[in-house]
């Protein structure tokens, strides 16, 4: 790597783990309810809220009520982005005239949104009013991140408290999530987005005649709009010219913030954040990237802080830094050496102070290789799911980590509120193999961890793999899975295993050469994405209640001491025995057996 | 059950109005007064006419332009109704067969250039709608456009590092060359 390279790095991880002290001290306070005096204003604005939706703000909930308040709000949000896509044609803010986007498209970008998965198989720029963008997706993206805030305080909470029912009440831990930590956030990060060119408006997308006129081959089509194709089944096109270029426009900014502080990873266009207009310099990028980690990274600090024993959460955040780090030096090597094939070409891949160098397909200039495999390791790491160059063309192994952190729970920082406690369930189980080992009743800070508790940490680890590896063998096997594969070979693989892994983890990065707009994937991602959240958010919950309920022990001379760096070891071995073992064999049919291929043939 | 559906569906309303509603006026709004050219595009505007944007890129295939990357987007490069990359994998033919025709396109434009070609112009980008080239990029580029101009490579050279700009803060990023700027600054040396 280049020293400029390492420097970039450094400077990242330097600046996330400044931050991660304060950022996890405010959030303590807001969840404690001892609001600092720099937001004490907001505080009106809260108690109104309550007072007008009816919450009694003052009354705890136990685990089953608050799941339930959960599960409404979540199914209300799904209500309302499947209503607003199907009615978009109907409403104001739509200057391009978009008609309703098709039920099996509208259902699984609904459940998208709100499991903070933000897959998405649509077009932002050809297919979504700004109606739909704003009140719809926006509003998903600050809400699903709330929710998941919530479930992770409340399973602090679980630990934190002893022998009560209640974790905490629902709405409140929601609406300070909003009020206080996601929306200011948001309006600071939007305006430094739109100082550096993210555009902000409602205006029609602008057509501008460009300096050179084009040449280029137009699908041709029939009367009814669809494409002509000739007797072989290709479509046929004819030369068309053109001077005119459309310039895309609409409340961009104001969704890119949220979309990475709450990890969501939808962006307004297609072509996510590695598009000019949502991410236009290697400003916005850095911040993009740190923003992706800023509330994961926090919410460490904040567990230790809220269970009296902050050297708890140092050490579950210098387990997440320990793997990231050693994961982002596989994709940062794999992207920067380039590809075998075009060094036969005569091409120059080679780094210098002119050119990144590297395999540069599907990445853009401004980021060159060192931000943007920095950025897919972040992204896959967090369950964000934002992308600044494309996955599907990253080299065999490059694109294998981002595919492995997701299928490692997305525990390496993770997404907001996901990504603890997500780690949590790995410390229990971790903390259980350990006491198995020596032959003791495992405690994890101060909590005797039994058999209702392991069964919910392992519904947590298990479910997303059977998600995963069904769905996968499920779409090799059909027709309609089959036919959405863009590459050949192990690649195509990939690139269905990768599909399912992202909905099932709610990350919703893509090896985007699958066609997944189609009633299948559509479908089965969708039903992926669901139960990739709610099943694992419930028994989460139900932890949470069973913890707070039991009585605090004292450590004694056998506690195992879980803040020490043998505990990190064991922590991160458990995340790559039980996470990834589960996968080795998918693993080998994909990227592996492509690796060794183009090894092969070179 | 039911107890907690009045609270779901009120703060859901009230938080939609706020978050959905209050805060992209209010961003949109504060754009406009205080950020009108960078929230409006970065449009970059010849003669009183909008020519582009200093973010999206053009297509050029003339050689007495620069070109830039290489755009996926369909049905034309540098749709920007289209945004997105070509998805073809490290090992598709098909990715080395478009990469063998934009490395002949560039040697057929310029027969006598013997350098080895810059990856970055024969890879798609990632939106399809780069704005920019790596130097190394543009100083390939400079025999070709200053000989279909009959300008001096000299002149050429000038321009590219009048239009180089560096990491950001010096660490940020990559340098890169807007093509655009620099393909209408060459206009002007006419």
């Amino acid at each position: 790597m280049t020293t400029n390279g390492f420097l970039q790095i450094v400077l990242f991880l330097g600046t996330l783990l400044l931050l991660a002290k304060p950022m996890g001290w405010y959030m303590s306070k807001i969840y404690e309810g001892d609001i600092p005096g720099f937001v004490r204003w907001f505080v009106p604005v809260e108690k109104g809220l309550y007072r007008l939706c009816g919450i009694e703000s003052g009354q705890e909930m136990g685990w089953v009520r608050y799941a339930i308040a959960l599960l409404w709000f979540s199914l209300l949000g799904m209500v309302a982005v499947y209503a607003l896509q199907r009615l978009q044609g109907f409403l104001p803010f739509n200057p391009q005239h978009f008609g309703a986007v098709s039920p099996d498209s509208s259902f699984n970008t609904a459940v998208s949104f709100m499991t903070n998965t933000n897959w998405q198989a649509y077009s932002g720029e050809s297919t979504m009013s700004y109606l739909t963008q704003m009140s719809g997706l926006t509003v998903q993206n600050f809400l699903s991140a709330a929710s998941g805030m919530a479930v992770a305080v409340a399973l602090i909470r679980g630990f934190a408290r002893h022998s009560v029912k209640t974790v905490g009440n629902f709405w409140v831990d929601m609406t300070r999530s909003v009020l206080y930590i996601l929306l200011p956030l948001s309006i600071l990060f939007a305006c430094v987005l739109v100082s550096q060119g993210v555009v902000q408006n409602f205006a029609a997308n602008k057509i501008i005649h460009t300096v050179e006129s084009q040449v280029y081959d137009n699908p041709k089509m029939d009367a009814a709009g669809n494409p002509v194709k000739d007797a072989a089944g290709n479509p046929v096109t004819e030369k068309a010219t053109t001077q005119a270029q459309t310039i895309p426009f609409g409340p961009v900014a104001s969704q890119e913030a949220i979309k990475m502080i709450g990890t969501n990873g939808g962006g307004f266009f297609n072509a996510n954040s590695a598009h000019p207009y949502e991410n236009p310099t290697p400003l916005t990028n850095f911040l993009q990237m740190i923003m992706m980690f800023l509330i994961p990274a926090g919410l460490c600090y904040t567990f230790g802080k809220m269970i009296g024993d902050t050297r708890q959460g140092w050490a579950i955040l210098t387990a997440m830094t320990l793997v990231f780090v050693a994961m982002l030096a596989v994709t940062e090597t794999s992207e920067q050496a380039g590809n075998p094939a075009f060094a036969a070409l005569g091409i120059d891949q080679a780094a210098s102070s002119t050119q990144a160098g590297g395999n540069m397909e599907g990445k853009e200039t401004r980021f060159g290789i060192v931000n943007s495999a920095l950025f897919a390791t972040i992204t896959t790491s967090a369950s964000c799911g934002a992308v600044n160059s494309m996955h599907d063309s990253f080299m065999p192994l490059g694109g294998m980590v981002p595919l492995s952190l997701i299928q490692l729970g997305e525990v390496v920082f993770g997404g907001v509120g996901s990504g603890l406690y997500g780690m949590l369930i790995y410390a229990i189980i971790a903390i259980f193999i350990a006491g198995l080992m020596i032959g003791r009743t495992p405690e994890y800070i101060g909590k005797k961890i039994e058999s209702f508790d392991i069964k919910m940490a392992s519904l947590v680890i298990l479910i997303p793999p059977l998600l995963i590896l069904c769905g996968t063998a499920v779409a090799v096997m059909a027709e309609a899975g089959k036919a959405g594969v863009g590459n050949p070979g192990a690649h195509g693989f990939s690139e269905i295993l990768y599909a399912f892994s992202s909905a099932a983890g709610n990350n919703g990065s893509a090896f985007a050469g699958l066609s997944a707009n189609t009633p299948f994937y559509n479908i089965a991602l969708g039903v992926a994405m669901f139960f990739g959240r709610i099943w694992l958010m419930v028994p989460v919950l139900a932890l949470a209640g069973s913890l707070a309920a039991k009585k605090r022990i004292p450590s004694g001379a056998g506690t195992l001491a879980t803040h020490t760096p043998i505990f990190v070891m064991l922590l991160i071995g458990t995340v790559f025995l039980v996470g990834a073992l589960n996968f080795v064999p998918a693993l080998g049919l994909g990227p592996v057996v492509e690796q060794l291929a183009m090894v092969g043939a070179h | 059950m039911l107890k907690e559906f009045r609270p779901a569906v009120m703060s859901f309303v009230v938080l939609t109005v706020i978050t959905g509603i209050v805060y992209p006026f209010v961003m949109t709004g504060f754009s406009q007064i205080f950020m009108s050219n960078t929230a409006n595009g970065s449009l970059v505007v010849k003669d009183g006419k909008a020519v582009g944007s200093r973010l999206i890129g053009q297509a050029f295939s003339d050689p007495k332009y620069f070109w830039g990357r290489p755009s996926a987007t369909s049905p034309m490069p540098y749709n920007g109704l289209a945004s997105g990359g070509s998805n073809l994998g490290p090992t598709n033919p098909a990715l080395i067969d478009e990469v063998k025709a934009r490395l002949q396109a560039l040697r057929d434009a310029d027969p006598d250039n013997h350098a080895p070609v810059p990856v970055e112009l024969v890879t798609a980008s990632g939106s399809g709608l780069d704005p920019e080239i790596s130097p190394a990029a543009a100083q390939y580029q400079v025999s070709r456009v200053a000989h279909a101009r009959g300008l001096e490579v000299a002149a050429v050279n000038r321009l590219i590092a009048q239009h180089t700009e560096p990491r950001q803060f010096g660490i940020l990023g990559e340098p890169r060359v807007n093509v655009l700027a620099l393909n209408l600054a060459l206009d002007t040396l006419h």
